[in-house]
C-alpha cells in the first residue's frame, strides 16, 4: 500500500513522539481544534431567552385559565450560540464528506452537489403539499418522472412513491399484498423470511400482522430454496428476500424462487436495500418479483441518516399495482401529469387502493436528487454505478482474505459488500476492539455483528464512489488492525485512544439509559422535567 | 426436582406440574451483556417451540421459544430492574418465567445436564 504522504512529513512537525507531545492540560478541556462542547441546556438556561419578543398588543387572555403556569425548560440561546453549538458538535461526527463510510448495507455513497443545486431551485424546494395542484406542475412532473425511471429500471408496473424509508417501503409492499390475498378471499398467515435478509424483514412482516417463519440458508450463504419449497403452502402469503443479500451474494435462484412462490399462491417482496449492486444490470421484474422498496437515499445518492429524510418507493408488479396505496402521479393522452387522490381515483380506475401510507405525497426534495442523479447518470451511467460498486467490493474482500476470515469467499465473487467473521482472532478481542480500534485510525466503523449468520460479522460497503487510492488507504488501516486483532494487541481493548470520547459502557447506556435531560440542581427545589412528566 | 435442557439452550425445573424456564450459561455467555428481556403476560398460552420471550443483548435480540406447552403462571419481575441477572446468574435468579405444564410427555427428548453438557461440547 502506498500512504499518502508516506514520510509523515508535516510543516513545523517535531518528531512524531506521542510521549514527547503530550503536553498540559488545559483550562478549557479543549484540545486545540478538538472542542469541548457542553449540553444545550449547559449553554443557554431556562431563564433566559435568545429571542427579542415584543410586549402583546392586547393585554387580554383568551386562553379561558388554560394557559401554562410552568416554565417550559426550553434553553435560551442567541442565535451565534445556537449556530457555534451545532458546528461544534458536527466537527465530532463522522460524514460522508469526511471519509470512507463503509457501513454494510447502507449505501453511504458520495452525494453529488449538482443534487443539491437542483434541490435548492425555489419551485422545487418552496412548494407546499396543499398548494393548487395547478402551482406545482413542474414539481409533479417530476414525481412522475422519478416514477416512470423506477418503473423502466425494475421491469415492474406501478410504484407508490409516497413511503418515507426503506422499512416504511416494506410495509407498504406487504400490505399491498395482504390487500391482494383478501381481495380473492384468501386470507393467509405466514410470511417467510430466509435468514440472510435484513433484519427489518421480519419485523415488518409482524407488524403488518403476519406470523413470521425463517427458512435457513444453505452453506454457500444463499437461501436454500427446497426448504424454501418444502415450506410453501396454502398458508403462506409470501416471501420477503432480499436481493442481493445481507451475505453481500446474489441470490442466484431468484426465479425458481419466485415461480414455487406464485404457483403456492403466494407473492414475492424483494426487499431493494441492496439494489445499488445490480441497478442497470438486473430488473427484479424478470425475476418474479411483485413489490420491492428502492432507497432513494442509497442506489440514488440522497443524503442518507442526519443529512436528509429517506425515501423509499417501491415498485409494484401487475397484480399488485391495483392495491397501492394512493396518491401517486399518472400522465393523461394530453400529456398533463395528474395527481391521483380519493377524489379522483375512480376516473384514473384505481379503486382497490389500501389507503395511504403518508398524509401527503412523499419526500419531494430527495425525489428531485434521485432524478438529478439518474438524468446526470443515464442508463450507461447507472449501469457503471452497479459494476464499480461490485469491483470495489471485490477488490476489498480479495485484498482481505487473506488475513480476514471471509466465510464466503468461496461463494463467487461478492456483489457490494463484503463479509467478515472473527476466525482467527486472538480468543479475548471481539469485532468490537477491531471496530474501536478502527475509529482511531480515523473510520466510521463497518456494520458489526450481522448477518448473524456469520460469528462476529463484519460488514464492509465501500460503494462505487471511493478511488482506489481511497480504497487502499481503507485496506491498509483495516489489515492492521485485524493483524493486532489476532495478535491479541491489549491496546485495543481499551480503543478508541484518539476519539473525543474513549470507550463507553454500551452495556451500562443500554441497560439505564437516560433519555431526557434533567436540571441539576433545580432553583427552589421545583422538581425536575422528568418528574413533571412522570418519567 | 428433575432439571432438563433444550437444543435452544433453555433450562427447565419441574416441579410437580409447575416448570420454571430460564437460559442457560452458555447461551448467556454467547450472547453477551443483556440489556433487556421481555417476558410473557401471566396467564398467556405458550406452545413449545413458539415465541415466549424477547431477550435483548448488546449484540442482538434474540427470541427464546417456549420448552413445553402451557399456561405462563408467573414471570421473574426482577429482570425489568435488572436484567444483568441473567449473565450473573442465568441458572438460578435470572430465570425467566414459571409454567404449567399441560403435556409430560413433550419433556421426552430434551437433555439432562450431562447430555446437554456434550451438546454445548460438540457446537
Amino acid at each position: 500500500m502506498s500512504a499518502p504522504n508516506a514520510s509523515g512529513w508535516k510543516p513545523g512537525t517535531p518528531v512524531q513522539d506521542h510521549n514527547a507531545m503530550a503536553g498540559p492540560d488545559t483550562v478549557t478541556g479543549n484540545r486545540a481544534l478538538m472542542l469541548e462542547e457542553p449540553l444545550i441546556f449547559e449553554i443557554g438556561t431556562t431563564e433566559t431567552t435568545g429571542v427579542d419578543l415584543p410586549e402583546p398588543q392586547s393585554g387580554s387572555n383568551r386562553l379561558g385559565g388554560l394557559d401554562r403556569s410552568e416554565k417550559i425548560g426550553l434553553p435560551g440561546l442567541s442565535e451565534p450560540e445556537t449556530i457555534r453549538h451545532y458546528t461544534r458538535l458536527s466537527r465530532q461526527n463522522y460524514a460522508i464528506d469526511l471519509g470512507l463510510f463503509p457501513l454494510g448495507s447502507c449505501t453511504m455513497k458520495h452525494n453529488p452537489r449538482l443534487n443539491e443545486k437542483v434541490a435548492r431551485m425555489p419551485g422545487f424546494a418552496d412548494v407546499h403539499p396543499l398548494q393548487p395542484v395547478d402551482t406545482v406542475r413542474g414539481a409533479l412532473e417530476v414525481v412522475n418522472e422519478l416514477a416512470h425511471w423506477l418503473i423502466e429500471l425494475t421491469a415492474m408496473h406501478g410504484v407508490a412513491m409516497s413511503p418515507k424509508a426503506g422499512a416504511h417501503g416494506e410495509l407498504c409492499g406487504i400490505l399491498c399484498i395482504r390487500a391482494a390475498l383478501e381481495a380473492r378471499g384468501d386470507a393467509r398467515e405466514v410470511i417467510l423470511v430466509p435468514e440472510s435478509a435484513h433484519g427489518t424483514n421480519p419485523a415488518t412482516a409482524a407488524f403488518a400482522g403476519y406470523r413470521v417463519e425463517d427458512i435457513p440458508a444453505n452453506s454457500d450463504g444463499r437461501v436454500d430454496l427446497e426448504a424454501l419449497k418444502a415450506r410453501l403452502g396454502p398458508d403462506v402469503a409470501g416471501v420477503m428476500i432480499t436481493n442481493p443479500n445481507t451475505c453481500g451474494l446474489f441470490e442466484r435462484d431468484m426465479k425458481a424462487i419466485s415461480d414455487a412462490v406464485h404457483e403456492a399462491g403466494g407473492f414475492v417482496y424483494c426487499d431493494g436495500a441492496n439494489f445499488n449492486a445490480i441497478v442497470g444490470k438486473v430488473r427484479p421484474g424478470d425475476l418474479g418479483v411483485d413489490a420491492m422498496h428502492i432507497n432513494l437515499h442509497k442506489t440514488f445518492s440522497t443524503p442518507h441518516g442526519g443529512g436528509g429524510p429517506g425515501s423509499g418507493p417501491v415498485v409494484l408488479s401487475e397484480a399488485l399495482s391495483p392495491y397501492g396505496p394512493l396518491p401517486f402521479t399518472a400522465r393523461t393522452k394530453d400529456g398533463v401529469v395528474h395527481l391521483v387522490e380519493e377524489e379522483n381515483a375512480a376516473e384514473f380506475e384505481h379503486t382497490k387502493a389500501f389507503g395511504r401510507m403518508t398524509a401527503f405525497h412523499g419526500q419531494m426534495g430527495m425525489f428531485t436528487r434521485a432524478l438529478a442523479y439518474i438524468l446526470s447518470h443515464g442508463a450507461d451511467g447507472l449501469r457503471q454505478v452497479a459494476e464499480d460498486a461490485v469491483l470495489n467490493a471485490n477488490y476489498i474482500l480479495r485484498s482481505l482474505e487473506d488475513v480476514l476470515d471471509a466465510p464466503f469467499g468461496h461463494s463467487g465473487p461478492c456483489m457490494h459488500e463484503a463479509l467478515f467473521g472473527d476466525k482467527g482472532f486472538a480468543e479475548d478481542v471481539s469485532t468490537l476492539d477491531l471496530a474501536k480500534a478502527l475509529i482511531d485510525e480515523g473510520y466510521h466503523p463497518m456494520t458489526m455483528y450481522f448477518p448473524l449468520v456469520v460469528h462476529g460479522a463484519m460488514l464492509v460497503e465501500p460503494t462505487e464512489t471511493e478511488s482506489k487510492a481511497a480504497l487502499d488507504q481503507f485496506i491498509g488501516a483495516l489489515r492492521s488492525v485485524a493483524e493486532r486483532a489476532k495478535a491479541g494487541d491489549e491496546s485495543l481493548k481499551t480503543a478508541p485512544h484518539y476519539a473525543p470520547r474513549r470507550r463507553l459502557d454500551e452495556t451500562l447506556a443500554a441497560r439505564k439509559p437516560i433519555l431526557a435531560w434533567e436540571e441539576p440542581n433545580p432553583p427552589g427545589g421545583a422538581p425536575s422535567m422528568s418528574e413533571q412528566d412522570g418519567r | 426436582m428433575a432439571r432438563y435442557f433444550t437444543d435452544e439452550h433453555e433450562w427447565i425445573d419441574l416441579e410437580g406440574n409447575t416448570a420454571t424456564v430460564g437460559i442457560t450459561d452458555y447461551a448467556q455467555g454467547q450472547l453477551g451483556d443483556i440489556v433487556f428481556v421481555e417476558l410473557p403476560d401471566v396467564g398467556a398460552m405458550v406452545e413449545k417451540g413458539k415465541d415466549a420471550a424477547v431477550v435483548e443483548s448488546v449484540k442482538a435480540a434474540s427470541d427464546v421459544y417456549a420448552p413445553l406447552s402451557g399456561e405462563v403462571v408467573e414471570v421473574n419481575e426482577n429482570l425489568d430492574e435488572d436484567p444483568a441477572l441473567v449473565n450473573s446468574s442465568p441458572e438460578e435468579d435470572g430465570w425467566f418465567f414459571k409454567m404449567t405444564v399441560s403435556d409430560k410427555s413433550e419433556l421426552e427428548g430434551l437433555m439432562d445436564d450431562k447430555a446437554y453438557k456434550s451438546f454445548c461440547d460438540g457446537l
